[in-house]
């Protein structure tokens, strides 16, 4: 296992690597000056130099990397072209609502789809085994956008329970404001997640339900609970786990959408607002700490898939095939 | 071990009648139908010009207006119309892109072996793991916000789930028996590729085809939402569903049409591709994701 550990942290080490360079080279490669963005319509040709010489963006492009290597190993983002305030605390201020949010709303997925899906398998032949899926068929059609405006039609404008959207200024320092803004946000993305983990359970559950060693079992004697707690749960739980790791990364990085329906000063509105102004470095730090939370995710994912299937050890990575 | 794309895979053998597949495809046929014909519908007639505004702003459904007019008196139904056309678009032209890159990618991949083979399938897993907004996003800054760069973006995106896909299945088809018999009878890979290992996995591509269509309709919506799809006056659902939020209690219609009208064609591609799943792949061997 410890060597297994070594190299699978080696293998995310190089990928960040690997991500950080493809990262950097594709942003030098996407149209548009940014010193353009920093000076007044109409800038002399040396007030454009000398913005670009303040950024640092005249310097040629192995300079500007290693520059921008160096400053991450210190645990430094840069500065913002626009703002020129520092990135780093700008994008943990923002993880401060998108990693609430995140985590939330993929904990009530996971309350939410495991059981309804795993009804959905075992019930299948009865109406209501037939209507979750069902309803997990309608819920992965629904665009998350329009389930927020609907959410907030029904329960913010016309009940007046929850704030329509937008978070507090103050953040957490106001814990009940904070987490009443959150209740609609989190719900949304949980139904929307929820309906395609539905799908993903209900299968890795026929599955095991029709499996030879879960006949074998109950033919030897064992209740249908028993045998599912024994062989079903760890089988069915493989499978589903890779898909949890994707799900809770895509999550982090596509709240995009629902922040914007709800206002919320997160992570992918800072990176909407950063591609909008061609914010090299606001760009850069989001989607590094991105990447750096989806290699994470998908270490974890791995891990627990090998401490859960013993036949994954001698495999580096759990989604390969 | 197991991929995602395993996941979906089998459904017990024969618990599905063949009798419920195709009410399955028909149904899935009926809902994508009657969008495609009111997109087909659109490019002959229109009940009111696109840009006209006679109607008043926000008039309720009725009085010549089927569901009435947006905020600037647009007829509701008239942008609808338009709308699906895009909606349209979006959806084969993103399948169009993600399938040539995605099976170019996914071939070529199946073939290498060893750490390549990891560092590619982890890539790949990397490229999925980043949703198809944010990197449609980063191709629409690069360009600009207009119907053709978000079809390509979201068909880049895209390609990586079908790359993956691809490669998962050829790999399984490579190990077959008829490729050996192909490769030793002295049929060069190019020719085996296009002879015998295509055509093994067209069905379940077809398949993840179709429902990549759907995703690619609710991708196209998002960005049109976000501002960043086709650019005004074209009524994209997504910009339209946009424009009524702010209007959603006092002229609900215009906040609920576009959304509902989406459900149906993304809801109808899914069945379709269920029920061509189970007509093309009856013993259950075919993928779902």
């Amino acid at each position: 296992m410890a060597r297994y550990l070594l190299r699978r942290l080696a293998f995310l080490v190089v990928s960040l690597a690997l991500a950080s360079v493809v990262l950097f080279v594709l942003l030098r490669m996407l149209p548009g000056d940014p010193a353009n963005a920093l000076t007044a319509v109409g800038a002399s040709d040396e007030q454009i130099a000398a913005a670009r010489h303040a950024i640092g963006s005249d310097r040629p492009l192995p300079e500007q990397f290693t520059h921008w290597l160096g400053q991450l190993a210190t645990g430094d983002l840069g500065t913002s072209f626009v703002s020129s305030l520092p990135v780093g605390p700008e994008v943990t201020a923002r993880l401060n609502v998108t990693v609430p949010l995140t985590l939330a709303a993929f904990v009530l997925a996971v309350l939410i789809a495991v059981p309804a899906g795993f009804v959905a398998a075992h019930k299948r032949r009865t109406w209501y085994g037939a209507l979750l899926s069902g309803v997990s068929q309608l819920g992965i059609a629904v665009p998350v956008f329009w389930l927020g405006m609907i959410l907030i039609a029904v329960f913010a404008l016309n009940a007046g329970w929850l704030p329509a959207g937008g978070f507090p200024q103050d953040g957490w320092a106001a814990p009940g404001d904070a987490i009443r803004s959150l209740v609609l946000p989190v719900v949304t993305i949980a139904l929307v997640m929820s309906a395609s983990l539905i799908r993903y359970v209900r299968s890795a559950t026929l599955d095991v339900l029709g499996s030879d060693y879960l006949r074998t079992a109950r033919a030897l004697g064992e209740s249908f609970g028993t045998a599912m707690w024994r062989h079903g749960l760890r089988n069915a739980s493989v499978p589903v786990i890779s898909i949890l790791g994707i799900e809770l990364a895509s999550t982090l990085l596509g709240a995009v959408v629902v922040e914007s329906v709800y206002a919320l000063p997160g992570l992918g509105s800072l990176l909407a607002t950063g591609i909008a102004q061609h914010d090299y470095p606001v760009i850069q730090g989001v989607l590094f700490v991105s990447t750096l939370a989806v290699l994470l995710i998908g270490f974890l994912a791995d891990l627990v898939q090998r401490i859960v299937d013993p036949r994954l050890r001698g495999r580096l990575s759990g989604g390969a095939r | 071990m197991t991929t995602p794309t395993d996941l979906l895979a089998t459904e017990p053998r024969a618990k599905r009648p063949t009798r419920r597949t195709s009410v399955t495809l028909t149904a899935g046929a009926v809902l994508t139908g009657l969008v495609a014909l009111l997109a087909l519908v659109s490019l002959l007639w229109l009940p009111y010009g696109p840009d006209d505004t006679s109607g008043g702003r926000l008039a309720g459904p009725g009085d010549g207006h089927l569901l009435g007019t947006d905020k600037l008196g647009r007829d509701l139904f008239t942008q609808l119309m338009t709308g699906s056309r895009i909606a349209f678009g979006a959806g084969l032209g993103s399948v169009a892109v993600a399938a040539l890159i995605g099976v170019t990618l996914g071939v070529l991949a199946a073939f290498a072996q060893g750490w390549l083979d990891d560092t590619l399938s982890a890539f790949l897993d990397i490229l999925i793991a980043f949703p198809t907004l944010l990197l449609a996003m980063l191709v629409v800054a690069a360009r600009s916000a207009t119907l053709g760069s978000a079809v390509l973006a979201i068909g880049l995106a895209q390609s990586a789930v079908v790359a993956r896909l691809v490669r998962i299945l050829v790999k399984r088809v490579l190990t077959q028996d008829y490729i050996t018999a192909a490769r030793t009878s002295g049929t060069s890979w190019p020719r085996t590729v296009a002879g015998h290992v295509l055509p093994n996995i067209w069905p379940t591509l077809v398949v993840n085809l179709a429902l990549q269509f759907g995703l690619a309709v609710l991708a196209e919506a998002g960005l049109s939402y976000l501002g960043l799809g086709a650019p005004p006056p074209n009524a994209s659902w997504g910009r339209m569903l946009q424009e009524a939020q702010a209007t959603f209690t006092t002229a609900p219609a215009g906040a609920l049409a576009p959304g509902v009208l989406l459900v149906l064609l993304v809801i109808g591609v899914n069945l379709i591709a269920d029920g061509l799943r189970d007509v093309l792949d009856p013993a259950g061997r075919g993928r779902r994701s």
